[in-house]
């Protein structure tokens, strides 16, 4: 289990001073140092009845790397994403989070399954934008945004709020405030989904196929938006998509799935341009 | 119609506020019992779900009628609590009412897109906070339609309370038609009567609806239907669509 080159993970940075700093003032103290490992999967297996999507898989993400995931739908791609957001729990293995498990707790030295209550905890740290946006339609913009940190964060309000501008400015909907996300179009929507997680100041952000419910005029202004993200903070992202530009730009790892399996992994411009493996090189062909 | 005197026309309007306080009282203990009962049976514990479905199946299939007499005759022998006519038919209506709208409540709740909860986990809301922030606004539009055709049911219904002897609409119709040996003026008066008080009602949960879709971002004026908003995530609309273009 040790970091052999079996076990696809994200480079650790080469320096830590590099790249614009990310502007999240009041975190910094708790901010784990570069390099660090973040995100650990186990030996995780994930079967939903007889089809094992995800067949003893480890993995490990850096903190501030962002990661992509591709491979042919059914490839396990997105279980990954709901295993970390604990709407699924594995079979078998563990995930941890910094270095606190995300589902198991520690109770008496053995490791149990994780309670209702303690992994609601731990998921503070991370956020998920989903494919199809799932804002809330009985709120306008702003509460959407505000009313997590203000009722499980235990926010002030008017700090919430003015926050929640802020996250609206960055995404370039500041004029829709005031509106239920019914009168948004999807992009629109989309780009509230991902203020309303950036909102929670996650060490993780997961992206679901984000832009695969869009409009195709509407997904570059999406992907306009998390280019920023990345590009502007420390955020770590897990990030499964179709958007092979998109992933060659913000990725610092791509991961090709098969089969519930990682059967290659690389920074970016390997992976796209000397594919090593078959497999990825008939995906890519195919979505290129 | 002549012979019906002042004195008679008196009872029967006293009728008709036995039968609103009778609704009144048995829709509010029927609202609290479909809210605590459908709630409970989508809990995640079975136990709850048990429970809480073992008391739906049992007062959805039992008749109202004989549970009322139950509760009038049968308390008062087995554990000695003598009721007041108008408490007992309270009680079983309640009681019965709610177990029908816990399954209005239930399917509400049910029909809310999976991916609201996701949501909501993912912004680590608790269960409970889900429900209440969540869960239950979005369902609450989409309760009121069937809500509105069981409280005109239980409206109806609350003549089965004239048998005990509680002296509403249908009660001061069989002492009036006793009084003036004409059946046909009389029930052509009561039925025009419970018409009108439906139809109260239906207006008022017009209102009522009208409210609860404008909480949900659905403007009264745009006639979306029910169908479309359930359907896996919000609607585009084509007027946003266009929209995109000048937020950039």
């Amino acid at each position: 289990m040790s970091a052999d080159r079996n076990t696809p993970n994200t480079p650790p940075a080469e320096n830590a001073a590099g790249g614009p700093d990310a502007p999240r003032p009041d975190e910094a103290a708790a901010e784990p140092t570069e390099g660090t490992e973040l995100i650990r999967f186990e030996a995780v297996t994930k079967r939903f009845g007889a089809h094992t999507v995800l067949d003893a898989l480890d993995m490990k993400v850096y903190t501030g790397k962002h990661v992509t995931l591709i491979g042919p739908s059914g490839s396990g791609k997105t279980t990954i994403l709901r295993l970390m957001m604990t709407l699924l729990k594995p079979d078998e293995g563990t995930i941890k989070l910094g270095d606190r498990y995300l589902t198991h707790e520690e109770k008496g030295g053995r490791l149990v399954p994780a309670s209702d209550r303690y992994s609601r905890e731990v998921r503070k740290n991370i956020g998920m934008v989903f494919q199809q946006f799932n804002l809330f339609p009985n709120m306008k913009v702003l509460r959407n945004i505000t009313e997590a940190p203000v009722h499980v964060l235990g926010l002030d309000k008017d700090a919430a709020e003015e926050r929640a501008r802020e996250l609206l400015e960055l995404v370039g909907l500041t004029a829709h405030l005031d509106k239920y996300p019914t009168q948004l179009s999807g992009g629109q929507q989309q780009r509230v989904a991902i203020a309303r997680a950036l909102a929670m100041r996650p060490q993780v952000l997961l992206l679901d196929e984000v832009t695969s419910a869009l409009d195709p005029e509407l997904v570059a202004g999406v992907l306009d938006v998390l280019r920023d993200i990345a590009h502007t903070t420390d955020i770590t992202m897990l990030c499964v998509t179709h958007e092979m530009n998109f992933a060659r730009d913000i990725s610092d790892c791509v991961m090709m799935f098969d089969a519930g399996r990682v059967i290659e992994f690389g920074p970016p411009e390997q992976i796209f341009t000397e594919p090593a493996h078959e497999r990825t090189r008939e995906f890519l062909s195919a979505v290129l | 119609m002549s012979d019906i005197t002042w004195g008679l026309w008196q009872l029967l309007f006293k009728g008709v506020w036995i039968t609103v306080q009778l609704t009144v009282y048995s829709a509010a203990l029927a609202a609290v019992v479909a809210f605590g009962i459908g709630i409970a049976r989508t809990h995640r514990l079975w136990i709850v779900r048990f429970l809480s479905g073992a008391y739906f199946e049992i007062f959805r299939g039992t008749s109202a009628l004989i549970l009322m007499f139950w509760m009038f005759f049968v308390l008062p022998m087995g554990f000695g609590w003598q009721l007041v006519p108008m408490w007992a038919a309270v009680l079983t209506l309640g009681l019965t009412y709610g177990a029908y709208g816990s399954e209005v409540v239930r399917g509400a709740i049910a029909a809310v897109p999976a991916g609201q909860r996701e949501a909501g986990v993912a912004l680590s809301f608790s269960p409970a906070q889900q429900l209440r922030k969540i869960v239950l606004p979005q369902a609450w539009p989409g309760m009121i339609p069937p809500f509105n055709n069981l409280l005109i049911e239980l409206l109806k219904g609350t003549a089965l309370v004239s048998i005990l002897g509680v002296g509403d609409i249908a009660f001061g119709a069989s002492l009036v038609r006793n009084a003036t040996a004409h059946s046909a003026p009389v029930y052509t008066i009561i039925l025009v009567m419970y018409f009108v008080l439906a139809f109260l009602l239906t207006r008022g949960m017009r209102v009522v609806e009208r409210h609860a879709k404008a909480g949900v971002g659905q403007a009264p004026a745009a006639r979306t239907s029910l169908r479309s908003r359930l359907s896996t995530g919000p609607a585009v609309t084509g007027a946003g669509a266009a929209a995109e273009g000048d937020a950039r």
